[in-house]
């Protein structure tokens, strides 16, 4: 507390990380509305393995109806005695579905499914932090993780289990079953995420008539992600899982798969939390182009067109990412992409952050990005010239104007009379430029007296000759005119000498 | 003539910058255009015009939205025909850009008929916003679906079908989500400007999207639904609308119920009430009780408006019990939007049997949740609870409601406290202050000195209510010292807050109050080792001159500060120039002339600049020069 009290004197407000450090690690319970009536206290069952093999099935299915009986962990004092009893019934059935063969009969699945839907398939309560950050602060854990944990071992080890047969459990494992499963993503426990990982994984795998609804579903979450809520805790774990299922499309890819890269995952870069699973995503992306490299040029294409602009952090993700596209580019799509490219890196040598001036000076030492930079150096090089050129006269980083000279050093070698070009008509540019640049103002300037002149023009000019009339005679000389579409010439004939006296200066 | 002539091949030679550009082109843009048309046919009518569209393609991001905003005036200056022969056809083909750049385009485009020639031409407008309907953006996209909703309005019913209807249809039917999102929000302004077969048509659309594939456009379906249901036929609210309800608030995702409940509203406003009860009660008691939080907040939260459209007789036999619920709900977020809605619900019962429901039903609820575990329903409930007492009446707010009022004041979270006391107006009014001025002086000591300034502040703005409410004695007694203690808070906010109360304090209690208790204290502060003390002092007589008066002013306020004019601090000295400023019209031309002209003139010759410069400030404007 001392502290905080300190850093407080200092400006007034305590520090988020501090803040939050007070809290105590908190868990919740689930959102668990009226299911049940209140618990009634369970009995212990005799022990599965010592009970005789023909009572055995039975007993499991005891076993299992008793696992539905749901209890709240929030009250940590309540149900003491059955809740115990609940943790030793799942272990042992954990252990019996892991260890035994034969178990897994027909009649066994509906019992098991549904001890498995009772205990997981609830509605993740409200996030006790609103604007939960999940860099900082710490996840909301879930009380009834003694059991759930349990449950979810056990789901595991049914689907591992030798005898799983997949035909059966389709009947029970189905698209409502995998949707349910597709929500509990959003759990703010990571112990929890983990599980649905490794568990959604084996379904995908077991599963093959559920494979495109899956990854329908998953199209569906990161869509209303990106462009409804912008909150969802899972998405790292699901690009995770989709990492590996894009190394197993065939070739040619499909329709649908080059369509789930432009619209979804190239999209899932404007995320405001993109760092809590940029490093999945960009596994994703590079997996699609290895498997086919005509995708390198949409790919960098809208990589650029969603390119942060104010978050510096988010740019030297993104400039990492292009590096790794990079390693594994294509030189003939390097050709194909490397004009846009290199203006953005260009633009990136030049930020005054230093961190993104590095990340993207450091391609620098890239021997396969350098072989394609100088095979390119004719159209590369005068894209970068103006940017290096400038900053190692400006940077105010001496570790960046250190790296922009090896840079320019090694351009140099590549190209040594372009370089000497660039250097003597550097000036000349930069005012041709700026010219440019006064030429512009200059016609807008125009544009807009042309403009405020006509005030009335713009809600008049359909059936408004008042209008035109008036606009016409703020350009002098043409005051009678007698037609719309004269007046239209006039109005050119305007633009056109503007032009002129812009081309003759 | 030769520029007529030009005229004719404008469209042709407009091709050229019809298709957008590859990076390579777009940079040496202007010249390029030029040398091609000079070289082409020499026809220099063109430059402007590629001179405009070529800003709209800038390669700076920037300039491009910039000139895009200004879109409005390259229409003026192409004029309307060619605005739509050819900006329009460019702009249509440009849409892969930016996003910043196209919601820029959609805003202009709503408010482009007059720049296209007027209604008769307005649809010319549909195709590029078509195409800004379809993008992926959300805030793109609703703005072009504003922009045809808006434009909408000028079409003739005749170009409604032709143009309109065609483009809704094609949206409607798109393979990408998008467009079939933005279709849903269309419906509504076509429909009844439209032919019953096309009616049919677009009512056959809307069923389709209902149940579409992808809950995005199931939700934007749902979220149109309540305004669809308007403009229908009150048949086909009956025969179409009701099964699209019904199905909507028991989709699979949650985030489709809980829009269906808001349509539920204005369907319930449609339907004569012998309706209701097969028609829409049985969705909106599965709604009440749905599993997710998510959709029981949703009807926590419009509840009012619920209990509204449904009418006095259900609300009595189903709403009640269902608020109850709320009330108790196990999540908080629910607990706290129902705790919202207790006092609009009570107002709103019918008068018959209001008194009885609140008593025997709501009142237990209300009073278990003056101590929820969570403190934003507790904060909730304290922001309207206080207006349940001028519904129940005096006997029943003491007997019942006071308790409550009272444990809240004592409740740990400030929020809580108030809440409540920024409300003791409603309280007031029927049973007086003075019932709760006991425990209300603890609450308020406690809120005074709260670590959080934004709470100390917030009590201050209610001190001169409660003064008025309490009389001057119970002020003197137990409040004054604590607004003394103001006077030297630490936060700047608090002292100018304190000052700013003492004024309106002594406008309720009179000058000979303000002279017998807060003057001599005030003054005291002059002699302050701290210099901050000391300047609230200037501050509290620049507020109080006025309300204290001309005698009290002269006698014992300028005294000090006029000593204060030696002060070695130079903002005090400063302080003193502009309080001199402030206080010289309450003084008689006198003491204006003999005492203080002496002092500003000495001020205005101070070493400190500033001091000089309020100083000279303070003569001019009392024209003592």
């Amino acid at each position: 507390m001392s502290a905080i009290s300190a850093s407080e004197k200092v400006d007034g407000f305590t520090r988020k990380s501090m803040r939050k450090a007070q809290k105590q690690r908190k868990s919740q319970g689930s959102s668990q509305y009226r299911t049940q009536s209140a618990p009634v206290e369970l009995s212990p069952l005799p022990q599965l393995k010592d009970a005789p093999s023909t009572e055995q099935q039975e007993l499991f299915t005891q076993k299992l109806q008793q696992c539905c009986m749901l209890f709240d962990f929030l009250d940590s004092v309540t149900d003491l005695k059955s809740k115990e009893i609940k943790r030793a019934t799942l272990n042992e059935l954990v252990d019996y579905v892991s260890t035994n063969r034969g178990v897994l009969v027909e009649t066994a699945y509906p019992e098991i499914t549904d001890m498995i839907c009772t205990n997981i398939f609830r509605t993740l309560p409200p996030s006790e932090n609103p604007d939960f950050d999940p860099e900082e602060d710490e996840p909301t854990l879930e009380a009834s993780w003694p059991h759930i944990q349990l449950v979810y071992e056990f789901l595991l080890r049914f689907l591992e289990n030798p005898d799983f047969q997949p035909s059966i459990a389709k009947r029970y494992i189905d698209q409502k079953f995998v949707l349910q499963l597709l929500e509990l993503f959003d759990s703010e426990d990571p112990r929890e995420r983990d599980f649905l990982k490794t568990i959604l994984h084996r379904i995908y795998g077991k599963f093959l008539g559920l494979r495109a609804f899956i990854r329908k579903q998953i199209n569906n979450i990161f869509l209303r992600f990106i462009y409804e809520t912008e909150h969802f805790n899972g998405v790292a774990e699901l690009l995770e899982i989709l990492g590996s299922i894009i190394n197993g499309f065939a070739l040619p890819l499909k329709a649908e798969h080059k369509q789930f890269l432009m619209k979804v995952l190239i999209p899932l870069h404007t995320a405001k939390a993109l760092s809590l699973f940029h490093a999945q995503l960009a596994y994703c992306v590079v997996q699609f182009l290895e498997k086919d490299p005509t995708l390198t040029e949409p790919v960098i294409r809208g990589l650029l067109k969603f390119w942060p602009k104010t978050c510096s952090q988010k740019e030297v993700m993104f400039l990492g990412e292009i590096e790794e596209i990079l390693d594994v580019i294509e030189p003939t799509q390097f050709k194909k992409i490397q004009e846009p490219l290199f203006k953005q890196i260009s633009k990136c040598v030049a930020n005054p952050h230093f961190q993104v001036a590095e990340r993207a000076l450091y391609f620098w030492n890239n021997e396969y990005i350098l072989s394609l930079i100088e095979e390119n150096i004719d159209k590369i090089l005068p894209i970068m010239f103006g940017s290096l050129y400038r900053i190692s006269k400006e940077h105010w980083n001496p570790t960046i104007v250190a790296l922009v000279y090896n840079v320019l050093k090694t351009l140099m070698e590549m190209n040594c009379t372009l370089f000497d070009e660039l250097t003597s008509s550097y000036k000349a540019d930069r005012q041709r430029e700026k010219k440019k640049e006064q030429e512009r103002d200059e016609l807008w300037k125009q544009l807009e007296e042309l403009r405020l002149s006509n005030p009335t023009l713009v809600q008049n000019n359909c059936h408004g000759l008042t209008g035109i009339k008036r606009m016409v005679r703020h350009f002098g000389k043409w005051a009678y005119c007698l037609s719309r579409s004269q007046v239209d010439e006039k109005i050119d004939a305007t633009l056109v000498s503007l032009w002129e006296i812009r081309s003759y200066r | 003539t030769n520029l007529q002539q030009r005229r004719r091949e404008g469209p042709a030679a407009a091709l050229l910058w019809q298709k957008p550009r590859s990076a390579a082109q777009q940079r040496h843009s202007v010249t390029a255009i030029l040398s091609k048309m000079a070289g082409a046919d020499g026809d220099d009518s063109l430059y402007p015009i590629a001179v405009l569209i070529d800003e709209l393609r800038n390669e700076d991001v920037q300039l491009r939205l910039n000139s895009i905003k200004k879109l409005s005036t390259i229409a003026l200056a192409l004029g309307v025909e060619r605005t739509r022969t050819e900006l329009l056809p460019f702009l249509t083909d440009t849409i892969y850009d930016e996003d910043e750049v196209l919601l820029a385009l959609a805003e202009q485009l709503g408010n482009f008929t007059m720049l296209v020639g007027g209604p008769e031409y307005v649809h010319c407008l549909l195709p590029p916003l078509e195409s800004l309907a379809t993008v992926e953006e959300t805030v793109v996209r609703d703005k072009a679906v504003e922009s045809l909703r808006k434009i909408s309005q000028e079409h003739s019913p005749v170009d409604l079908e032709v143009h309109f209807e065609p483009l809704v249809k094609r949206l409607a039917s798109g393979d990408w989500f998008t467009s079939r999102t933005s279709a849903c929000g269309l419906f509504s302004v076509c429909y009844p400007r439209v032919s019953s077969t096309v009616k049919a048509e677009i009512r056959q659309h809307f069923r389709t999207l209902c149940s579409d594939d992808t809950p995005m456009v199931r939700r934007a379906a749902a979220s149109k639904l309540g305004e669809f249901a308007k403009v229908l036929e009150l048949d086909y609210v009956k025969s179409d609308i009701i099964s699209l309800f019904t199905a909507l608030a028991s989709d699979e995702q949650d985030s489709v119920r809980l829009l269906a409940v808001e349509a539920c509203v204005s369907i319930a406003t449609l339907l004569p009430q012998e309706d209701l009860e097969t028609l829409v009660m049985p969705t909106l008691r599965q709604a009440a009780e749905d599993k997710s939080w998510r959709v029981r907040y949703m009807v926590a939260d419009k509840f009012s408006e619920l209990q509204k459209a449904v009418g006095p007789e259900i609300t009595k036999n189903d709403l009640v019990p269902a608020f109850q619920n709320l009330l108790k709900d196990c999540e908080a977020e629910v607990r706290a939007a129902a705790a919202n809605k207790v006092k609009e619900f009570c107002e709103n019962l019918p008068e018959d049997s209001r008194e009885q429901i609140i008593m025997t039903h709501i009142l237990p609820c209300v009073k278990e949740l003056v101590s929820d575990t969570n403190q934003h329903v507790k904060s909730a409930l304290a922001s309207v609870i206080m207006g349940l007492s001028t519904i129940l009446g005096k006997d029943n707010t003491i007997e019942h409601l006071l308790p409550l009022f009272l444990a809240q004041l004592k409740d740990e979270c400030p929020e809580v406290r108030l809440n409540i006391i920024s409300n003791l107006d409603c309280v007031n009014e029927v049973i007086g202050i003075r019932q709760l001025s006991q425990s209300l002086l603890p609450a308020i000591v406690e809120l005074a000195e709260d670590a959080k300034w934004r709470v100390r502040l917030a009590i201050i703005e209610y001190m001169p209510l409660l003064a008025g409410q309490l009389g001057v004695e119970f002020f003197d007694e137990k409040l004054n010292t604590l607004c003394m203690a103001w006077l030297i808070d630490h936060v700047y906010a608090i002292r100018e807050a304190a000052t700013c109360n003492l004024m309106k304090l002594v406008e309720k209690f009179g000058a000979e109050w303000a002279q017998n208790t807060i003057v001599p204290k005030v003054l005291g502060m002059a002699n302050d080792p701290n210099y901050l003390h000391r300047m609230t002092t200037l501050f509290c007589i620049n507020a109080l001159s006025e309300a204290c008066g001309q005698d009290i002013t002269t006698k014992q306020m300028l005294p000090v500060v006029l000593k204060m004019s030696n002060d070695q601090v130079a903002n005090v000295r400063f302080n003193v120039a502009k309080s001199l400023q402030k206080i010289g019209p309450v003084l008689d031309s006198n003491a204006l002339q003999t005492e203080v002209k002496p002092v500003l003139e000495k001020l205005a010759t101070d070493t400190d600049m500033d001091v000089k410069y309020f100083a000279q400030e303070a003569i001019s404007v009392l024209a003592l020069a």
